[in-house]
C-alpha cells in the first residue's frame, strides 16, 4: 500500500512535466529521449529518420529530458508507469541506472550489431562497454578552448593544461564547471601528480585538499558554469579568457560561428555517451526498442552522425569511414577527440571512482566554494 | 404566549420533534451539503498537493531499504558491539552471503551499495563488485572469502555504518541537513569544511529578506503611480509591468547576463564614458549582487499587482481631508495613506519572499559562489545525487522555516491584515 501511495506521490510530482510532453503515446509512437539541441538533430538525421523510413509504422517523438533522465526514470518506476522507450544518458548516468536496477541489462553480442567484418560487438565497442546495461555512442570530451585575440597575453597562447593555472602568463577569466569532477583531476595534475597516480591521491581526504588548495590559487579568477553552453558564450563574448566545456561546443563556436577561439585538448577526459532501455517495458516495446538499438548502433548509422557533430564513434570500426561535414564540407577527422593529435594527454573518466566519491567530494566541493 | 411559557417541556417545531433537534437536523443537513460541494476541491487537492508533499517529505526519514534488504545480517548484528572494534563473526557474515544471494537474483543490492554510499564513500563499488561474485562463493569461511573480494568488509567502520542506519527510520539525512554526522562519540558537527547547508539556509533567508525589501521600495512608487493615474495612462503602464510575466524566465535572466556582465552593456557603457578604467571594470554578475538584481526584477510585479489592487481602494477623500485639516504632505501620507496600504505591503512581501526562497534557476546562471541557495543543493541532491532522502530533508527544514516565518509575521502584522485587492 504504501508503496502503491508513494509510486503515486512521486507520478505526480513529475506528472505535470510528463502531460507537457507527447509521452501518452499512440501504440507505434517510440518515445526516445536525449539531450536536445544540435545533438538531437545529429541523431534525427542519422538515426531517425533512416529508421523510420526503414520502419514507415514507427513514429519516433523526440523527449529532451536527458539531463534529469535519472530522476524522472527512478520516479516513473515508482509509479509503475515507463513512458520512455530508449533513453541517452552519460555513461555515469548509466552505471547508476543499472544499479538503481532501471535499466535493461544487454547482451552486446546477442543484441548488437557485429562490425562489417563480423567482429563480434563486445570487440568491436571493447574497453567502453562500462556498463551491463550501456550501449556506447560517442566519445566526448571535456576540454579547454582559450581565446586566440587576448592582447595583454603578447603573442604567447596556451600549450597545455597548466595555462589555466597560470594567471602570471596568461591573465583573465577562467570558466570551469562547478562541479569538482575533472577540475580536480586537472588541479592535481598541475600540482605535480604523476597521471596514475591522480585517482590514488584523490581518494584520500588530503588529496582532496590538494586538489581545492590548487584550484583555490586562481578562485577569484574564475566563473562557474553549470550548463554547457555557457563557455562558448562567454568565450564569444570575451567574459572569460579560457573554459572547459564539451568539444562539441567549442568546434561549432570556432568552425560555425567563426570566433577567435582554439582549442586546447592536452589533458582533454573522455567520457561516453549512448543508450540505455529502460526496465519494465512491455515485451512488444521491449523488442521494438532492441531493434532500434540494433539499427542506431550500426557501423555506419555511428560513423554518420559524426558528420553533423564533432564527436567520435564508439566503435572501433567506424573511426575510418568518418567523412566530411554535412554543410560544413570540412574533414571531421581532426575535429574528433579521439584524432591521435589531439590525444596525445588524456584522462579517461574514472567511473568507479566517481560513483563511489562523487557525493563525498562534491560535499567538499560545494563548501570550499562558498567559503 | 403565556401558555407556552408555563409549560415546562422543550420548544416543539411544526413536525412535533423538540426545536433543538429540528435545528441540528437542518444544520448538519447544510454542513454536508456545504462539505459535498467542497469535496472535490479537497480531495484534488489531497491527491494532488498534500498527499506527494507528505510523501517526499516522509522520505526523509525513511529507511527501511537497509532492513529489507539485508533482513538477516541486520538481525546478526544485534548482537555486535559497534564499539568492540572487531569485526562482526562469521554469522553475520554467512547471513550477508544469503541475503545476498537473494538481493542480487532481485538486482536490489546495488540500490542499497547506493544509499549506504551517501553514508560511506566506496560502499558503492564494494556492493557492485561483491554482487557479481556472491554466486561464485563455496561454503564456510564467509568472513574470509568476502574480505578477499572486497578488503572493505574487514573494515569495521562499513559495519558500523550499516549497524547505525539498520533500522526502518533515521535521523541521517536530517543531520546531514544541518551539517552534523552520527559518530561513534555520538553526534556531532562535521569538520569545518564541509559544513555548508546551514549556512546556504542562512543566505538565503537574508538574500530573500533583502529581495522582498528590495521589490517593496522599488514597487510601492510604481504602484502608486498606477493607482493614481488616469485609467488610460495607467493601463499602458500596466503592460509594462505585466510584460516581465508574459516573457520565459530564462530570456529575462539571460539578458541582465547580458547588461550585468564584464564585458557587457553598462560595463562597457561606463568605459566609453571615462567613468572607469578598461582594467578595472564591475562585477556585477555571478555573485550575490547579480542574483539580488535579477530576481528583484522577476519578482517586482508579485509586489506591484497586490499593492495597486489595494491602493485602488484607497479613497483619494481621506489624504484630501488630512490636508485639509492641516497636515503636511508627509503627514498625510504616513499617517493617512500609508496605513491603508499595508495589507497590500504584507500580500506583497508574503508572495515575494516565499517565492524567491524556492528559487533555482536564476540564482544558478547569476549566482555564481556567492549567490546561490539552498534549493540549489535540494535541485542537485533531486535530479543528479538521488539523495532524495537529503533532500527531503532540507525540504522540511525549508518548509518548515517558512511556518515559522509566517507565525511571526501573523502575530506581527495579523494575518487577517493582508489583502490581495
Amino acid at each position: 500500500m504504501l508503496k502503491t501511495i508513494s509510486g503515486l506521490a512521486v507520478a505526480g510530482v513529475f506528472a505535470v512535466a510528463a502531460a507537457a510532453s507527447p509521452t501518452a503515446a499512440a501504440a507505434d509512437d517510440m518515445t526516445i529521449v536525449s539531450w536536445g539541441g544540435a545533438y538531437s538533430a545529429s541523431q534525427m538525421n542519422a538515426y531517425h529518420k533512416p529508421y523510420m523510413k526503414k520502419n514507415p509504422d514507427v513514429n519516433i517523438i523526440n523527449d529532451e529530458s536527458s539531463p534529469e533522465a535519472v530522476a524522472k526514470l527512478r520516479a516513473m518506476n515508482e509509479a509503475g508507469n515507463v513512458t520512455w522507450d530508449v533513453v541517452d544518458v552519460v555513461a555515469s548516468d548509466a552505471i547508476r541506472l543499472c544499479d538503481e536496477g532501471l535499466a535493461m541489462e544487454i547482451d552486446p553480442n546477442k543484441h548488437l550489431a557485429p562490425a562489417p567484418d563480423g567482429t563480434p560487438a563486445s570487440k568491436d565497442f571493447g574497453d567502453l562497454l562500462v556498463s551491463d546495461c550501456f550501449i556506447p555512442q560517442i566519445v566526448y570530451s571535456t576540454t579547454f578552448g582559450y581565446r586566440s585575440d587576448v592582447a595583454q597575453w603578447g603573442g604567447k597562447e596556451p600549450e597545455d593544461i597548466c595555462a589555466i593555472f597560470d594567471t602570471k602568463t596568461f591573465p583573465g577569466k577562467r570558466s570551469l564547471e562547478k562541479r569538482p569532477i575533472n577540475n580536480v583531476e586537472w588541479a592535481l595534475l598541475c600540482d605535480g601528480v604523476a597521471p596514475d597516480k591522480v585517482y590514488d591521491v584523490l581518494g584520500t581526504p588530503e588529496g582532496v585538499d590538494q586538489a581545492l588548495a590548487k584550484l583555490a590559487t586562481i578562485k577569484d579568477n574564475v566563473i562557474w558554469w553549470a550548463a554547457g553552453a555557457e563557455t562558448p558564450q562567454r568565450l564569444a563574448d570575451g567574459e572569460v579568457v579560457m573554459g572547459s566545456t564539451y568539444n562539441g561546443r567549442l568546434f561549432s563556436v570556432i568552425e560555425e560561428q567563426k570566433q577567435p577561439v582554439k582549442m586546447l585538448w592536452d589533458w582533454q577526459v573522455f567520457d561516453l555517451d549512448g543508450w540505455i532501455i529502460p526496465a519494465g517495458l512491455s515485451d512488444e516495446r521491449k523488442k521494438r526498442a532492441l531493434d532500434y538499438i540494433y539499427f542506431a548502433t550500426d557501423t555506419q548509422r555511428l560513423a554518420d552522425q559524426a558528420k553533423y557533430i564533432s564527436y567520435g564513434p564508439a566503435r572501433k570500426s567506424s573511426a575510418p569511414l568518418v567523412g566530411k561535414h554535412a554543410e560544413l564540407g570540412i574533414d571531421m577527422a581532426p575535429h574528433m577527440p579521439t584524432d591521435p593529435d589531439n590525444s596525445k594527454n588524456t584522462l579517461l573518466y574514472n567511473y568507479e571512482f566517481w560513483a563511489d566519491n562523487r557525493d563525498d567530494i562534491d560535499a567538499k566541493f560545494q563548501a570550499w566554494l562558498t567559503q | 404566549m403565556s401558555e407556552v411559557q408555563s409549560q415546562s417541556g422543550p420548544v416543539l417545531a411544526a413536525d412535533g420533534s423538540p426545536l433543538k433537534v429540528s435545528i441540528a437536523r437542518a444544520l448538519r443537513r447544510r454542513k454536508i451539503r456545504a462539505l459535498l460541494l467542497t469535496a472535490p476541491l479537497f480531495l484534488f487537492i489531497l491527491i494532488t498537493f498534500i498527499a506527494p508533499i507528505a510523501d517526499m517529505l516522509f522520505r526523509s526519514v525513511e529507511n527501511n531499504i537497509v532492513p529489507d534488504t539485508l533482513p538477516q545480517t541486520v538481525q546478526t548484528l544485534e548482537n555486535w558491539d559497534s564499539t568492540s572494534g572487531d569485526l562482526p563473526g562469521e554469522e553475520t557474515f554467512k547471513a550477508l552471503h544469503s541475503d545476498l544471494l537473494i538481493a542480487v537474483e532481485k538486482k536490489i543490492h546495488t540500490r542499497l551499495g547506493s544509499r549506504l554510499n551517501y553514508e560511506q564513500p566506496g560502499i558503492s563499488s564494494m556492493f557492485r563488485k561483491t554482487g557479481r561474485r556472491v554466486d561464485d562463493m563455496v561454503e564456510g569461511g564467509y568472513k574470509a572469502q568476502f574480505i578477499k573480494i572486497d578488503k572493505d568488509w574487514g573494515n569495521v567502520d562499513v559495519w558500523r555504518t550499516i549497524k547505525r542506519f539498520s533500522g526502518d527510520y533515521t535521523a541521517g539525512y536530517f543531520l546531514s541537513a544541518v551539517d552534523a554526522e552520527p559518530t561513534a562519540d555520538g553526534v556531532q558537527m562535521k569538520p569545518e569544511n564541509e559544513r555548508i547547508y546551514l549556512f546556504l539556509l542562512g543566505r538565503t533567508m537574508i538574500l530573500s529578506i533583502v529581495i522582498t525589501s528590495s521589490c517593496i521600495l522599488l514597487g510601492y512608487p510604481v504602484a502608486y503611480i498606477l493607482a493614481n493615474l488616469p485609467l488610460r495612462t495607467s493601463n499602458i503602464l500596466m503592460i509594462l509591468v505585466l510584460l516581465p510575466f508574459w516573457t520565459s524566465l530564462l530570456v529575462r535572466t539571460s539578458s541582465w547576463i547580458v547588461l550585468l556582465q564584464q564585458q557587457g552593456v553598462i560595463n562597457d557603457l561606463l568605459v566609453s564614458l571615462g567613468i572607469l578604467d578598461d582594467q578595472n571594470r564591475l562585477q556585477m554578475m555571478y555573485n550575490e549582487f547579480g542574483t539580488l538584481i535579477a530576481m528583484t526584477h522577476i519578482l517586482l510585479p508579485f509586489m506591484i499587482l497586490p499593492l495597486y489592487s489595494v491602493m485602488k481602494t484607497v479613497p483619494p477623500s481621506y489624504v484630501r481631508a488630512a490636508k485639509s485639516l492641516g497636515a503636511s504632505d508627509w503627514t498625510a501620507f504616513w499617517r493617512v495613506y500609508f496605513p491603508n496600504t499595508i495589507p497590500g505591503i504584507g500580500a506583497g512581501a508574503v508572495l515575494v519572499f516565499i517565492l524567491s526562497i524556492g528559487y533555482y534557476i536564476t540564482p544558478e546562471l547569476v549566482g555564481g559562489t556567492s549567490g546561490i541557495f539552498i534549493s540549489n543543493r535540494i535541485a542537485y541532491h533531486i535530479s543528479s545525487s538521488l539523495n532524495w532522502g537529503l533532500a527531503a530533508a532540507l525540504g522540511t527544514m525549508l518548509l518548515a522555516l517558512v511556518m515559522v516565518l509566517y507565525y511571526i509575521y501573523d502575530k506581527i502584522v495579523g494575518i487577517d491584515n493582508v489583502k490581495l485587492g
